[in-house]
């Protein structure tokens, strides 16, 4: 026989351009995307509009409310970020930035046209389906008020199929406050908006203090009733969520209507660097949303 | 399964078959260490000769054939606004293990569920995974093996053939059309009742042989219970959080990611590098939260990850035994002591 083995090229079969999971090409793909706009939401975060260049990706590019997507800068870096924007755009997509790193501090630097991989959508999503004729409680504190846009744009893209929508959003200061420029389209999209800040300035004149303390207010003014309806979102710090979602807890939502979303550090996105993992869970494949029954079953989640 | 027996001059013809067209990776002593034992390592073989068919466990596992310690993901040429990414799974020949012991072949099983069985399968690894031709070789335990405990002092499958040393031949188990065809270019004969009767008698020889034991008995309860134990601060009061364990690891494969800009400014590279969960930044975030800053969480982690996390995915544990990384560990911590020490035995 022949004693020479055969090389096997494990890409030949999968150079197509269709990407399924299963896929050996799909792992490393990046589909090249530009700036088309940035928006200054504060002064340490920005929004970018990202656009798919090529037409025929961007319309196949499909995503829910919660996922992620890894965002390169060739010879930057690359690292996880939550889709801002309503699935409907599909991708053309919006992601609130915090300077927070080395990527995130160059990608403050750089200017519209500048071209950027994306990978994803990856993780897990609120399951907005789901909540279909029910009440939502969308919850943000501080930047989680980023994977929240998402699940808030799908309810003004779906607003006949919610009842009541709340937001109750808490910031440090007012001027850490994201995406001021929609809560007027929020409230006119029958969006009940209720925002606190920690630290007021002497321009506030809003409420003073926690989310907590909106919610108290809630549960002072509506009937129980309400939360046998009530599916509610919650993003923010650990601390947040936690002291959020038990007081839910107490109004009988269950805790399997309750989602939040956890941040970890990431390296590939995909199940394989660890990085990501609470206790033996990989944040990016089994999350990056979870029920907070699930949540309060991980080791060192919160 | 097919089984064949040869005479033991016949291995040398079967390793110069192989190594005349292709690249051959056995194991081979690099040195001695303070107490003049051999120091073995897993390098490319030219001469038979070379090859120590008797080696005990080699101080690094053969990962770097299939999980480089650092690895190029893919390449990027800058142009102005643009660039263009490359992505080469870096292997373009295939390569023969030759003398791969049991513990070893089950790592690469292990592995195998995590980079190739779950949703994106890893194509660094399928690439280097599917071009590998494995010959597993017996050994003998040594005061540190526990794979009998994890359920990896043999091997069922993830070779290509297995030889077992039953005094005046070899037997071998035969699992591959490959390997099949490779021993037609040397003298076998079917084993007969003598030869099987003399493989199993060699076998429970061996098994008289391990001395060191872990009982795993309910281990991924007991663990989800002491996760608050004091033990898991003692064990990280003496870890020094160096990483060699994850380094000398057959079964370690957690990675990070560097992208770097090449000094001509025209080009750039996307690097994986293997990580070691007992380092300080593993879980660190940006803007400076680190999810595991002291550790004993992180040393805990670790066992969480291997005898846990792994266990609940795929019914069976990542840890096959080998006991490297209680030889390596500076601070002599092993696993069968952290585990007894869990399960409140006194060590």
């Amino acid at each position: 026989m022949d004693a020479e083995l055969r090389f096997v090229n494990v890409i030949s079969d999968a150079q197509m351009k269709q990407h399924r999971k299963s896929d050996l090409s799909t792992f490393e793909y990046t589909y090249k995307a530009e700036i088309t706009n940035i928006h200054r939401l504060t002064e340490m975060e920005n929004l970018y509009r990202i656009q798919i260049i090529d037409p025929e990706e961007r319309r196949q590019f499909f995503f829910k409310p919660g996922q992620f997507l890894m965002l390169e800068l060739p010879g930057i870096g690359e690292a996880p970020f939550s889709i801002s924007s309503s699935p409907a755009r599909h991708g053309d997509v919006e992601l609130c930035i915090r300077k927070a790193g080395n990527l995130t501090n160059f990608l403050s630097r750089v200017g519209r046209g500048t071209h950027v991989g994306i990978r994803g959508p990856l993780g897990t999503s609120f399951p907005m389906e789901q909540m279909h004729g029910q009440n939502i409680l969308l919850i943000a504190g501080g930047l989680g008020l980023a994977p929240l846009r998402s699940a808030i744009a799908y309810t003004q893209d779906n607003r006949s199929r919610f009842n009541s929508v709340d937001i109750i959003y808490g910031a440090k200061d007012p001027s850490q406050l994201l995406f001021t420029y929609l809560y007027d389209v929020w409230r006119a999209d029958d969006i009940e908006l209720s925002i606190i800040v920690d630290k007021p300035d002497t321009s506030w004149k809003g409420p003073t203090g926690l989310v907590t303390k909106i919610i108290e207010k809630m549960f002072a003014e509506r009937d129980v009733s309400f939360y046998k309806n009530t599916y509610a979102i919650v993003c923010g710090p650990p601390v947040m969520f936690k002291f959020v979602c038990n007081m839910l807890n107490q109004k009988d939502i269950p805790m399997q209507k309750m989602f939040v979303s956890l941040e970890r550090r990431m390296h590939c996105g995909m199940g394989k660097c660890c990085r990501c993992n609470v206790g033996s869970t990989y944040t990016c494949l089994k999350g990056p949303v979870f029920d907070y029954w699930t949540v309060m079953n991980l080791k060192e989640a919160i | 399964m097919i089984f064949r027996v040869f005479d033991k001059d016949e291995l040398k013809k079967l390793f110069n078959v192989m190594v005349s067209a292709n690249k051959v990776i056995g194991p081979v002593e690099i040195g001695r260490d303070r107490d003049n034992k051999p120091i073995y390592a897993f390098n490319e073989v030219k001469s038979f000769d070379s090859v120590r068919l008797d080696y005990t466990t080699t101080k690094l596992p053969a990962k770097r054939y299939f999980l480089p310690f650092k690895e190029n993901l893919a390449t990027f040429s800058l142009d102005a606004d643009d660039w263009q990414k490359k992505v080469d799974y870096n292997i373009d020949r295939p390569f023969i293990f030759f003398g791969l012991h049991a513990c070893d072949i089950n790592a690469l099983n292990k592995l195998d569920k995590v980079l190739l069985g779950s949703i994106y399968p890893m194509p660094y690894y399928a690439a280097k995974r599917e071009n590998m031709f494995i010959i597993g070789l017996d050994c003998t335990p040594q005061p540190y093996c526990f794979c009998r405990s994890m359920g990896a002092d043999t091997a069922l499958h993830g070779f290509d053939m297995f030889i077992t040393d039953v005094g005046d031949l070899y037997f071998v188990e035969i699992l591959s059309d490959t390997a099949f065809n490779f021993l037609k270019n040397i003298k076998t004969a079917e084993p007969v009742e003598d030869d099987h009767i003399q493989y199993m008698k060699v076998v429970s020889e061996k098994n008289k042989k391990f001395t060191t034991h872990v009982d795993t008995t309910d281990l991924t309860k007991i663990l989800d219970m002491e996760f608050q134990s004091d033990v898991w601060k003692q064990w990280g009061e003496q870890c020094l959080a160096c990483g060699t364990c994850s380094k000398v690891c057959p079964t370690c494969y957690c990675y990070g990611v560097e992208e770097t800009i090449d000094i001509n400014l025209h080009g750039a590279k996307k690097t994986k590098f293997l990580y070691s969960c007992n380092l300080i930044d593993f879980a660190e975030v940006a803007g400076g939260h680190n999810f595991r800053p002291e550790r004993h969480s992180r040393l805990k982690y670790r066992y969480y990850h291997k005898h846990r996390g792994f266990v609940e995915a795929y019914e069976e544990s990542l840890c096959v035994g080998c006991g490297r990384c209680g030889e390596a560990c500076l601070a002599g911590i092993t696993v069968p002591e952290v585990i007894a020490s869990v399960r409140g035995e006194a060590g």
